[in-house]
């Protein structure tokens, strides 16, 4: 069943469920950051719409700055206005910005120690048409191995909103992944969103957890799908929430491993180096269990819709549901 | 332009010789660093704190201080000699250049000496630095900062951009050979079309990188006309006078909608015979004994210039 604490969306599993793009809820967020402190500063670098800092742009045109294709200058410019205490958004696609970038990011913005929110949009396989050029399945890792930056990948519009409030404040360097697609809507205006904690979103109406599954962004919503079937087939799963990647929650992620003993994760990017190699890194020195890991297997993309890609390089539910069943054969009882 | 007195002058050579001398002890010391840049730039980093800088040893955080950003992080023996000299800390502490716990890093590293504006290192990212600073000076100087959104966006650009804060500027030193990143010229370009007119870069102009002459490793003439095409102010100086490189800044204060690039030429090892204009020099610290020589040469230098 869904968390009944967390207040999320009831209608999550009905046909007509809303859906909404993930990159949508960080441009509604960052116009409510606007207003609420009128350092914050947007820049793009030439996608304005498909960032969804148009909202923004509207209210604040004396704020927001237009850097044409050029993402090395992008967050240069902003580690500069951070110095005299604006407080930069700056996106562009993921696969550019931090794909192109990444050097300057290190430098100038967390060794620099200013505090930029790099945006990164259109994450992950689902871009879909656009093809492997676009796709980008390692920005988790290329941002989470740099000391002082924060990464957060929300799992729906909510929560991406949320987040971006959130990190307007922290003070911080920070990413914030975001995805194109339309997302069905898991969280509402209620739940609770906080830098550095996990949550479950789905745990067993009775009985013990037999697998817990950690996942971040996009796929969250798959991955209910995943327990909900599982649950019907009576093994039981906790589905863990972990956006925010770095800072990671090491106590909620070792106390699932505890309860469960095996886990899964599951994510729309390289299993190399992304959220399901943070997790190992917690487990494997605080508390070893089995995983199982749902991700792009060392690949890369390839043009099609969203689902088929996605069922291609085996991260829809299907995978998922094997997943769990190899990893409860694994599971050392 | 009022010319700088010959009291002036002979009092800027002085420090400058003083500069240079730190500058050959400290690489001796550290036995590895960047050699021919920081000598070159010594009398530029003089004129800039002793004369130029609005700034406060005293009190480095003072929030109207001007802003240097030093693009080029690998000359940071000149920056942190100019520093040391101008009183920010001890000059004795000159000698912990590059060893273990020392404020002064390899390369600058603005959280272990917090004098310092940016980490630099990795070159070409300076001007764009520099250039949000600018830019974030104009926002803050614009009578436009409402949340209304009732001008139009043209409208708001505009007034964001031509508003200035004139009462300090962001100046950003670079070297020549770092105008190879693409990121340098991104900077150049966004500069340009916002009009930053606070910002004023400094192109140390010496004509050596490490694989040598810059003309060879990859061309960067006509260098004049690539920055005036970018819609720059382009003002050209030699880099080793005084009163040109104080006529220079003082032009450059007085443009109204470009940013201002000054490029001085230098000549790389400045001051020390055996390493002026050879760039072998760039990245190579003198042992023992060209350190002896070379401070020899120094002070030979700086009696001729008290006994002028």
């Amino acid at each position: 069943m869904l968390n009944p604490k967390l207040k999320l969306n009831p209608k999550i599993f009905n046909e007509d469920v809303e859906q909404v793009p993930i990159r949508k809820g960080f441009g509604i967020g960052l116009l409510k950051a606007g207003e609420e402190n009128k350092n914050v500063v947007a820049l793009c670098a030439d996608l304005v719409d498909s960032t969804q800092m148009n909202l923004f742009v509207e209210k604040f045109p004396e704020r927001f700055i237009e850097m044409g294709v050029a993402e090395q200058n992008l967050v240069t410019v902003a580690s500069g206005m951070a110095a005299m205490g604006k407080i930069p958004f700056c996106s562009s696609y993921a696969m550019f910005s931090p794909g192109r970038n990444w050097e300057q990011i290190r430098t100038t913005i967390s060794y620099n120690d200013r505090k930029v929110v790099i945006v990164g949009s259109h994450a992950g396989i689902s871009v879909g048409p656009d093809g492997g050029t676009h796709q980008a399945l390692e920005d988790i890792a290329l941002m989470r191995i740099i000391p002082n930056m924060d990464v957060i990948s929300p799992c729906d519009a909510i929560e991406a909103k949320k987040a971006t409030l959130a990190l307007a404040k922290t003070g911080k360097p920070a990413y914030l992944r975001l995805a194109r697609e339309k997302t069905p809507i898991i969280t509402t205006e209620e739940t609770s969103f906080e830098m550095g904690k996990a949550q479950i979103y789905w745990m067993p109406d009775i009985g013990l957890t037999q697998v817990g599954i950690i996942v971040t962004g996009s796929l969250t919503y798959r991955a209910i799908l995943a327990a909900k079937e599982l649950e019907a087939r009576g093994i039981k799963t906790k589905v863990m929430n972990l956006s925010s990647i770095v800072p990671i929650d090491v106590e909620a992620i070792v106390a699932l491993a505890k309860e469960c003993k095996a886990i899964v994760t599951v994510e729309e990017h390289q299993v190399n180096g992304g959220m399901g190699s943070a997790v190992a890194e917690v487990l494997a020195q605080n508390y070893p269990v089995p995983m199982e890991f749902i991700g792009v297997q060392n690949l890369f993309g390839q043009s099609g819709s969203p689902d088929e890609l996605i069922e291609h390089y085996e991260m829809g539910v299907p995978s998922i549901l094997a997943a769990v069943k190899k990893v409860l054969k694994r599971k050392i009882s | 332009m009022t010319a700088l007195s010959k009291e002036k002058i002979k009092e800027f050579e002085i420090k400058a010789n003083d500069i240079r001398q730190s500058i050959i002890e400290m690489l001796v010391e550290a036995k590895s660093g960047h050699t021919a840049g920081p000598l070159g730039m010594a009398d530029i980093f003089t004129l800039f704190y002793f004369h130029i800088l609005k700034h406060n040893p005293k009190n480095p955080s003072w929030a109207d201080r001007d802003r240097l950003i030093l693009s080029n992080g690998h000359i940071c023996p000149v920056f942190y000699a100019s520093m040391a000299h101008s009183g920010y800390f001890p000059i004795e502490e000159l000698k912990t250049l590059r060893k273990f716990g020392s404020r002064l890093q390899g390369h600058p590293h603005r959280e272990y000496l917090p004098f310092v504006e940016n980490s630099s290192g990795p070159l070409g990212s300076g001007i764009s630095q520099a250039a949000g600073m600018a830019l974030a000076d104009k926002i803050d100087g614009s009578t436009m900062l409402t949340t209304s959104g009732s001008t139009s966006f043209d409208k708001a650009q505009d007034k964001m951009l031509t508003t200035s804060t004139k009462d300090r500027y962001i100046y950003c030193f670079i070297s020549d050979g770092e105008l190879d990143e693409g990121n340098s010229w991104e900077g150049i370009m966004f500069a340009g079309k916002n009009k930053l007119n606070n910002l004023i870069v400094i192109v140390d102009r010496n004509n050596i990188q490490i694989d040598g002459n810059t003309e060879k490793v990859m061309p960067l003439e006509p260098l004049k006309d690539k920055w005036s095409a970018f819609n720059w102010h382009v003002i050209e100086v030699n880099g080793h006078d005084f009163n040109a490189l104080n006529d220079g800044v003082l032009e450059a204060q007085k443009i109204i909608d470009k940013p201002i690039v000054i490029i001085a030429h230098t000549i790389p090892g400045k001051g020390v015979s055996f390493m002026e204009h050879d760039y072998k020099w760039h990245g190579m610290p003198p042992n023992k004994e060209q350190g002896e020589m070379a401070l020899k040469e120094l002070k030979d230098m700086a009696f001729k210039i008290k006994n002028a």
